[in-house]
């Protein structure tokens, strides 16, 4: 069984956790053609490598960002969504 | 039994026996037989006192088998008894009354008429089941039920009462997972620099092969005391015998397994110090009673003084051997020779006393065959011949040795099975000609003999060294790693220990019965691959998993391949190294159960329960002389026609304030909400991002910047997540408040429903000041209330939401007023078809995974202009598109009521399936048979005809129909006027189950106390709200400050959120709430309705450990959210590790108090009442 290090609970079993899916761009609904839109909506590249991906503590309703090496199954840093760094 | 003679021999005298209580004498029965054996005695060594020898039979032909390895690397000891079966002999202590026989026999171990199958060994060679067994198809089953009672390991009783055993989790710095020497010393060197030990051994005593391996060595006994005296000055290691370590999972998870329990250990490093499984010899009959590895006859000898035999033969290619003959002849077993298949260098003190005591050593020798004992009691000879220089015995020269025991030392290897599992490679060493540890993942070390370390001082030095490696590398102590001793460099085993005879039947794998023939015939098959060779013959999966047949297989397979070791692998180690019991890996089933605060009432009003998702809801409430189905229709018609109260708490119920939160709601909604007054309520249908339908429920603003928002049962809590996550992605400034359990709620509806609470609320009730989709506060029987006004049920209906605390007062009120006009309560089949009269859909019933808003006719809640809402981008291309199927609705025509359908039921159009029937139901009101079903889309004209493929292939048709099938003019028949409901007593809520411990609960006592008071205050105002308060704040998450000195508690929670909880009687809540106005900036009132809980006592953690992940052995400073028997709670330390308090959804109230007071059980503790807890508060 995994630990994941929550940024708000600390160290906890996988368990208490839910996978919330990769951090992925949305394109401009507004702009983008249809078939990005689909693109977007129904494929997953699913490729291994590292990536940013939604988890959320259940018990206390906490989401948080972690970077996950997909091919070995390591979590290398979690953060809050709010202090992710490099992106806007 | 075939005792060697009619008196039970005599135990060898002290000091042999260290592990007997020789005061103790154990009476049980053995195949019904009387035994006798001492305290400390496991069931193969007081049976092997007895002079028994034949104590198991073989998987496959039934051959006997006796004491073999005595630690658990074989199975030939398997019995059963009435209870329970596999019972593991040698590992199993006996005790007083013990009743027990072997498993698989037909007749009784001695007698097993299935030995027969052992003649028929020529004809059932590897593979045979694949090859034999496979045609006819139609015989299979007969094969499989006969295989399985001829092969196959002990009966399972099925009428044996379930027993549910715990299931722990543990907490250290280091596990340490063996006992022996290098354990020890590891185990010393770590806490002694401040770490947190686990110490685990597989026996009850520690010290290894220290215990029975020269033990009475002057220099062995020493090293034992001194570590046994290190290890006592330790207060930091905890030791837990007859334990064993099972698997190693990801992130240094270990399971440990001990007669009882499994344990689940999360150890922030793992030293394993396992040490080496001795290796047997591979000959004609090495698998008879009699035959054993040297380490089980010193066992014998040391630990429980018993002689292995009286004469023995033993076969020798390690040093280690040569020392264990000695210690054997001077217990006095006549060694009548030990045969070494090469030249092994002996020490001139070694060999002179082997010399004075007359042991002949024959060299380049082998032992070739057993001469099986005549009535299958064992070993009569053992036949030795020469090697030649290439290891092939030569027959000429065979020569049989009169002896009753064969024992073996010819090679071992490392115990590496959950190194492997860790990630270890294994190296084959060609120096040692055994494996060695290579590449250890992190934080995972190998010490003494399993590292490839194994003289004594040098395993003792390299645990020492690990143990202080692992405590810098955790930070207790600084400096450079000390350096570990180098491996040994002389051979550790014999490197090809197999013997072949020209009679053949040298057994590979005790468990499979595989022979030395099995495996060069499997590998001339083309199974020449380790992995194929494994499934092929079966080596490796029997209970031994392996343990002493791996190392053997692998170099019968490099030789037929013409190769050296060096680079093969052993097969890979899954999980568990050794069996558990089904009962340990289920441990106690957590499965929360939810009840609404009126659940007692149904209880005590004969409602039959059903579950829908984690609720139990009732389904209907029995009536004397009803059948179920009049109940279920005397219910709809009685909301149809006057009024039906239905318990609806289990309804999803979010909280949402803040200056977006309008904004966030038409964000996460279809529809449009920022125009909606204060006072009114919207439809909301979410989608997700393909525009699939995924929740609806009603949302009603109760201010500009409160909402009260309600969703399905079943999706509020992915719903309430989905909330936050986006609230957070969008930045929108908005405060979420899961309130699901914390309100309860009742749905009035009929005709009757407005007469009946406005004789109960003070507000106007009228058409023009409560019309349809509004919202109003009130209060009934005392309890202030919020009311919708919806038609779900009905064209007129009211939901009442109020604190869940209220609940019941509130439904009780509803059931005595509306008794004179006949109000009756109504399960959840009712509330189905009361809804399928109005025709509306139900999400999960009626939508699927691919249903969108236009499809179901919700188009209309469908806002394009918005400026984005999840899924709009989805919805627009689909608006384009055309319909691939529409809902709608429809009534069975009357021929059809012959052969109603069923939900799922197929819509038949020209031969193809044109849709489904998602609900079906009859319809009281109607007196027809209503449902919802997808069709094409040019069959949604009302009159069109359908036709439905019914039970049995029967073709039924019926009419689309559009909803709702029934009107609100219902002419009600005198009858139904005169309709009462049974007369309801009004219920107090009775807190359960919480009787006076009496003062017993010195150990463990838990305590219900949710009647104390709570609050919580929510939003980016609250903090400023209660310092103005004077109320001192909590500054970081989870960190907690009294109220005022000494009472009451406030709690800080993640997501600006503060619990407060008042003293018993301390009236701050009171006050707090009082303060509170809707209109404080920033601020939002928290409904608090948990179910409060206190644990305390002595064996608080250990209540902890078997129902919860996180580690409540130390101490704690701040709150804790967590998850407790699968509930999410909040749990406070009170005092220290001594006292603990719980906080819990209310819903989940009966199923945690039931959960934690099973275990608080059997921890023999009690329950006790709030006046026994105060002391504790």
């Amino acid at each position: 069984m995994k630990q994941i290090l929550c940024p708000v609970n600390g160290l906890r079993p996988l368990q208490e956790f839910q996978y919330g899916g990769a951090l992925r761009d949305r394109p401009d609904p507004n702009t983008c053609s249809d078939e990005a839109w689909a693109d977007y909506v129904f494929n997953r590249a699913g490729a291994p490598g590292v990536q940013r991906e939604w988890w959320c503590h259940v018990p206390s309703a906490v989401w948080f960002v972690a970077e996950r090496d997909t091919l070995n199954d390591v979590f290398l840093r979690t953060y809050l969504y709010e202090e992710m760094p490099d992106r806007e | 039994m075939n005792k060697k003679s009619p008196e039970i021999p005599e135990r060898l005298p002290l000091p042999y026996g260290s592990c007997l209580d020789r005061n103790t004498r154990i009476h049980f029965r053995f195949e019904g037989e009387p035994c006798e054996g001492f305290g400390g005695d496991t069931l193969s060594t007081a049976l092997w006192a007895s002079g028994a020898r034949v104590l198991g039979r073989s998987f496959k032909y039934h051959r006997p088998r006796g004491v073999f390895s005595l630690s658990g690397i074989d199975a030939n000891v398997l019995v059963e008894d009435s209870d329970t079966t596999n019972i593991r002999g040698d590992r199993t202590p006996v005790h007083e009354g013990m009743d027990v026989r072997a498993v698989n026999t037909l007749g009784g171990v001695r007698r097993d008429l299935l030995r027969v199958l052992g003649r028929l060994e020529a004809f059932t060679p590897v593979g045979f089941y694949y090859k034999a067994f496979h045609t006819p198809r139609s015989l299979y089953p007969l094969y499989e039920s006969m295989l399985r009672r001829l092969g196959g390991l002990g009966r399972v009783n099925a009428a044996k009462p379930i027993e549910h055993t715990a299931k722990r989790y543990a907490f250290c710095d280091v596990l340490v997972v063996g006992a022996g020497a290098s354990g020890m010393a590891a185990a010393v060197a770590a806490s002694a620099r401040g770490a947190r030990v686990l110490l685990v051994g597989n026996d009850l005593h520690r010290g290894g092969c220290l215990r029975y391996h020269k033990a009475q060595d002057p220099k062995v006994l020493e090293t034992l005391a001194r570590l046994e005296s290190q290890l006592a000055g330790q207060p930091l290691i905890e030791w837990r015998a007859s334990t064993t370590a099972v698997s190693h999972d990801a992130d240094l998870w270990v399971a440990l397994d001990d007669a009882k329990t499994l344990t689940k250990v999360q150890a922030r490093a793992v030293v394993y110090a396992t040490g080496c499984y001795e290796q047997p010899a591979v000959f004609r009959n090495n698998d008879l009673p009699g035959v054993m590895l040297l380490g089980a006859a010193q066992r014998l000898v040391h630990e429980y003084a018993v002689r292995p035999c009286e004469a023995a033969v033993v076969f020798a290619a390690r040093l280690e051997s040569y020392e264990a003959a000695l210690d054997l002849s001077r217990a006095g077993v006549a060694v009548r020779a030990i045969v070494d298949p090469g030249v092994t260098v002996l020490p001139e003190a070694l060999a002179e006393a082997l010399a004075s005591a007359q042991i002949p050593i024959r060299t380049k020798t082998c032992v070739y065959e057993a001469i099986p004992l005549s009535g299958e009691g064992g070993v009569a000879a053992a036949v030795i011949c020469a090697l030649d220089p290439q290891g092939v015995p030569q027959p000429e020269s065979a020569e049989p040795i009169p002896c009753d025991g064969v024992l073996l030392g010819v090679a071992q290897t490392p115990a590496d099975a959950l190194l492997r599992q860790a990630g270890a490679c294994m190296r084959y060493d060609a120096t040692q000609e055994q494996f060695v540890p290579e590449q250890l993942p992190e934080r995972v070390y190998a010490v003494g003999s399993v590292n490839g370390v194994h003289d004594l001082d040098a395993r003792i030095a390299d645990g020492r060294a690990a143990g202080e490696a692992v405590a810098i590398s955790l930070g207790f102590s600084s400096g450079p790693a000390p350096s570990r001793p180098a491996r040994t460099q002389t051979r550790q085993s014999h490197p090809y220990p197999i013997f072949p005879h020209s009679k053949g039947h040298e057994c590979l794998d005790l468990d499979e019965d595989l022979m030395l023939k099995d495996v060069q015939r499997a590998v001339a098959e083309g199974f020449d691959r380790v992995e194929l060779l494994k499934r092929y013959s079966a080596f490796g999966m029997g209970p031994s998993q392996g343990k002493h047949s791996n190392l053997n297989v692998l170099r019968v397979l490099a030789r037929l391949r013409g190769e050296t070791l060096e680079g093969h692998r052993a097969p890979t180690a899954r999980p568990y190294v050794q069996p558990v019991p089904l009962s340990h890996l289920a441990g106690r089933i957590f499965t929360p159960r939810l009840r609404t605060t009126i659940h007692r009432w149904h209880e005590a009003h004969g409602a039959e329960f059903t579950w829908v998702g984690a609720w139990l809801r009732p389904k209907y409430y029995r009536v004397q002389g009803r059948t179920e189905e009049q109940c279920i229709a005397d219910e709809a018609t009685a909301a149809r026609c006057c009024v039906g109260l239905i318990d609806v708490g289990t309804l999803g119920k979010i909280e949402v304030s803040g200056p977006d939160a309008a904004l966030f709601l038409e964000y996460m909604n279809t529809g449009r909400y920022a125009d909606l007054p204060p006072g009114k309520a919207g439809y909301g249908l979410m989608c997700d991002e393909s525009g699939v339908v995924i929740n609806d429920g009603i949302i009603a603003r109760l201010s500009e910047e409160q909402f009260y928002v309600t969703t399905t049962t079943t999706g509020a809590d992915a719903i309430f997540l989905e909330m936050r996550r986006n609230a957070l992605s969008w930045k929108h400034r908005v405060t979420l408040v899961h309130a699901t359990h914390q309100f309860g709620a009742v749905s009035v509806a009929g005709p009757a429903s407005r007469a009946l609470l406005a004789g109960l609320v003070k507000i106007d009730m009228g058409e023009d000041a409560f019309p349809h989709m509004a919202v109003r506060s009130a209060e009934i029987a005392g309890v202030p209330v919020w009311m919708l006004r919806v038609g779900f049920a009905g064209k007129l209906g009211y939901e009442v939401h109020m604190p869940a605390s209220g609940a019941l007062q509130v439904w009780s009120a509803l059931m005595e007023a509306g008794a004179e006009c006949g109000a009756r309560p109504c399960g959840v089949e009712a509330q189905r078809l009361l809804r399928l009269d109005m025709g509306h859909f139900l999400i999960g019933q009626d939508t699927d995974a691919l249903t969108h808003p236009y499809e179901i006719g919700m188009g209309w809640t469908v806002k394009m202009d918005k400026p984005f809402f999840i899924g709009q981008r989805s919805l627009r291309i689909l608006s384009g598109k055309p319909r691939e199927r529409q809902l709608v609705g429809f009534v069975l025509s009357l021929p059809g009521e012959g052969n109603r359908p069923a939900e799922n039921h197929l819509i038949i159009r020209e031969g193809r399936m044109a849709g489904r029937i998602t609900s079906i139901g009859r319809s009281p009101a109607l007196g027809r048979t209503v449902g919802l079903a997808y069709v094409e889309p040019d069959q949604t004209t009302p009159g069109t005809e359908l036709f439905i493929r019914s039970h049995n292939g029967g073709m039924v048709s019926a009419t689309v129909a559009h909803p709702p099938f029934v009107g609100e003019a219902m002419v009600l028949s005198e009858k139904e006027r005169s309709f009462k409901s049974e007369t309801v007593a009004t219920q107090t809520e009775k807190t359960h189950a919480a009787s006076a411990a009496g003062g017993s609960a010195s150990v463990l006592a838990l305590c219900d106390v949710s009647a104390i008071p709570k609050w919580g205050l929510a939003g980016p105002g609250a903090t400023d709200w209660l310092r103005a308060k004077g109320i001192a704040v909590p500054e970081g998450i989870y960190q907690w400050r009294h109220l005022k000195e000494d009472a009451g508690r406030i709690v800080r929670l993640p997501h600006d959120e503060f619990f407060i909880e008042d003293s018993p009687g301390g009236g701050h809540v009171a006050a707090l709430r009082a303060a509170y106005t809707d209109n404080a900036p920033g601020c939002h009132a928290v409904e608090r309705q948990d179910y409060a809980l206190l644990v305390c006592g002595d064996l608080v953690a250990e209540l902890m450990a078997q129902s919860c992940g996180v580690d409540f052995s130390k101490p704690h400073e701040v709150a804790v959210m967590t998850r407790v028997a699968g509930v999410n709670v909040l749990a406070l330390q009170t005092r220290e590790t001594q006292a603990l308090r719980l906080w819990c959804a209310r819903s989940a109230a009966v199923y945690l108090w039931d959960a934690l007071a099973e275990i608080v059980h059997d921890l023999s503790g009690a329950v006790a009442d709030l006046d026994h807890a105060r002391p504790w508060l």
